[in-house]
């Protein structure tokens, strides 16, 4: 079965990463000129407390030794105590996460709703007004600095006019759904309260919008690009031939195909909006992981980091196995291979 | 010859054919002179604070107007190319130089070393590049050297994935093997036969990077990990113009444009020289 070697290998590939993900991150730690126990107890800290916490984290062991004590303390979910939350860095992730998840999502779903159509057009359109103004768009997305982009939306959209909100998840005024999957636009559709849905929607569009016109770019660029190649192949030619209609022609034979290459651009730009969602967090008030992580390293809490690190890592080299995967169903070739 | 008798013939020279690549080269010709020339150009002292002028908006006396400590916006900015520039060379530099190394390596001597160097570049790609920067920032000290050296540690695997293609490829040809034929060493064939014919590919990959690096560095400057105030730097003026966007948003604004501008310069360099080392791709980036 080539398909289950196949996902096999992956699997095989995923746990080798993972496990050279966890020695960088142990690396890192080990890079910090401080002593980690007293960043983590204080200046004031007493010498049994020192050393119960070193004892604890195995940091009087030899190097070795350490990074396994390290390694199984991650497998059981201890990523250590947040020096600045004072809570077990798991549990904070645990709450942060849902935030950049919603905004990430958000901004992938919009980038993908609007990347692919203006890639569609581009190529359809090549050297015409739609391809000029879709590759001019295109250029400045990949070129413009994503906090500068998101402070010049606050302050012409929340500053000047007035229209939409400029930070935070939900208006102020509104009690936040009941926590269901975090979503706060999920948990209140659940819910049934429409107020708060309308709230966060209106919050999480500035946000998104700056965070997704990167990865927008990026799509459109790859779906011209590929488009291109693909609308000059025979079977699009001997379409045409046939009589087809050009939305018929465009929709269901080309673009189909130019898809596969833009799937994997799909799953890379997963990572810049991960290193987006930091910027952008920051500038909108957006309560999820990347504030944390700045708000943590800013203070010089390295567990809390650390941790965010190793869960973008994660949940980047899933979205690309995600991503992988999705070959399978798109490209026949590689589900029979 | 195959490829000889493939070669399309040129009717118009490059700069016709590509006029964005030629307006993305004179940007960063302009922005070169104005780093070099900064202390002369620049109409003031960039760190010197009036208070008495503080917040002042664009004007014939300040051009660009006036942060929140009275200096002058212009002079800081141009000021500011210098370090952009700087970072995009030091970071490309150094990320250019061992992702090669790497990839020379991995792809000449191939078996168990490519596997487990390759492997490598499969963990630094895992890590989303401005997280592990600000990790490693973080770890060494907030400070503009330090933001550089992160920057270069996300950005090598791309080069060493590149060069070991290009090496795979070209170590089967037949000028390679005529050379080990002679009895060349393995050192002379990487050093004079194959390294020669990565560069193309490479330079593409530099000037995208360069664009990435300047952009990489301007965020950690602004949420705090790059650059550090006082120095004038694009990341450091938008940071510090946060608080002002909606009544002196100029602040913000011109640095602002300025990356952009610089970003989407090399970005144009990049898509030109992509163009014009694979025919095939000509107007489809």
């Amino acid at each position: 079965m080539p398909l289950l070697s196949y996902l096999l290998r992956r699997l095989v590939g995923f746990v080798a990463v993972m496990i050279g993900i966890s020695i960088i991150t142990f690396g890192l730690s080990h890079l910090v000129p401080a002593d980690p126990a007293v960043v983590a107890l204080g200046d004031h800290a007493k010498d049994e407390q020192i050393e119960a916490f070193r004892e604890k984290y195995g940091l009087n062991k030899p190097v070795p030794e350490q990074y396994w004590i390290y390694v199984t303390n991650l497998l059981r979910g201890d990523l250590g105590i947040s020096l600045r939350t004072r809570r077990p860095v798991a549990d904070d992730l645990r709450n942060f996460f849902p935030a950049t998840f919603e905004l990430s999502l958000t901004a992938l779903i919009l980038s993908i709703l609007i990347g692919i159509p203006a890639g569609v057009l581009s190529a359809t359109a090549r050297n015409r007004l739609p391809d000029h103004v879709v590759r001019i768009l295109s250029l400045i997305g990949g070129s413009v600095p994503i906090f500068w982009l998101g402070l010049i939306l606050i302050g012409f959209f929340y500053g000047r006019l007035g229209w939409l909100p400029g930070g935070a998840r939900i208006d102020s005024f509104i009690p936040p759904p009941p926590e269901v999957t975090g979503l706060f636009t999920v948990d209140s559709l659940l819910a049934g309260d429409y107020t708060a849905f309308w709230s966060s929607v209106h919050h999480l569009f500035l946000p998104a919008l700056a965070l997704g016109y990167f990865s927008t770019a990026i799509i459109s660029r790859m779906m011209r690009s590929s488009m291109l190649e693909v609308l000059n192949q025979q079977y699009v030619l001997a379409a045409r031939a046939k009589g087809l209609r050009q939305r018929h022609v465009v929709w269901g034979h080309a673009a189909r195909n130019a898809l596969i290459p833009t799937v994997t651009t799909i799953g890379v730009t997963f990572g810049s909006l991960l290193s987006g969602a930091v910027l952008t967090e920051t500038i909108f008030s957006w309560p999820g992981l990347g504030r944390y992580a700045t708000h943590s390293a800013t203070s010089l809490d390295f567990p809390a980091v650390m941790g965010v690190t190793l869960l973008a890592a994660l949940v980047y080299t899933l979205a690309n196995l995600i991503v992988d995967l999705g070959y399978q169903w798109l490209d026949p070739r590689i589900r029979h291979g | 010859m195959v490829e000889t008798l493939a070669t399309p013939a040129r009717p118009r020279p490059a700069w016709r054919r590509s006029p964005l690549t030629v307006i993305g080269l004179v940007l960063i010709i302009i922005l070169a002179f104005i780093a070099l020339l900064a202390p002369l150009i620049a109409p003031a002292d960039p760190l010197k604070q009036v208070l008495s002028t503080r917040l002042d908006p664009p004007s014939t006396a300040h051009w660009l107007g006036t942060d929140q400590l009275g200096r002058d916006v212009l002079s800081r900015m141009i000021y500011g190319a210098r370090i952009s520039l700087l970072i995009g060379g030091v970071v490309v530099g150094l990320a250019a130089s061992v992702g090669t190394f790497v990839g020379l390596v991995a792809g000449y001597a191939g078996g168990w070393l490519d596997e487990g160097l390759m492997r490598l570049t499969d963990v630094f790609f895992a890590f989303p590049a401005l997280i592990l920067a600000m990790a490693i920032s973080g770890a060494l000290g907030p400070s503009l050297t330090n933001a550089m050296i992160a920057i270069a540690v996300v950005s090598w695997p791309v080069y060493a994935r590149l060069v070991r293609a290009q090496v795979l490829s070209l170590r089967e040809r037949e000028y390679v093997e005529a050379a080990r034929g002679l009895g060349a060493s393995a050192e002379r064939i990487v050093w004079q036969h194959i390294l020669p014919n990565t560069l193309a590919p490479l330079l593409v990959q530099a000037s995208f990077d360069m664009g990435g690096a300047i952009l990489s560095a301007a965020g950690l400057s602004f949420i705090g990990f790059g650059t550090q105030p006082p120095t004038a730097e694009w990341g450091v003026m938008i940071s510090e113009g946060r608080n002002y966007i909606a009544t002196h948003s100029w602040l913000s604004l011109f640095p602002g444009l300025a990356i952009l501008l610089t970003v989407a310069a090399f970005n144009l360099i990049g898509d030109g020289l992509r163009d014009a080392l694979d025919p095939r791709l000509r107007g489809t980036g």
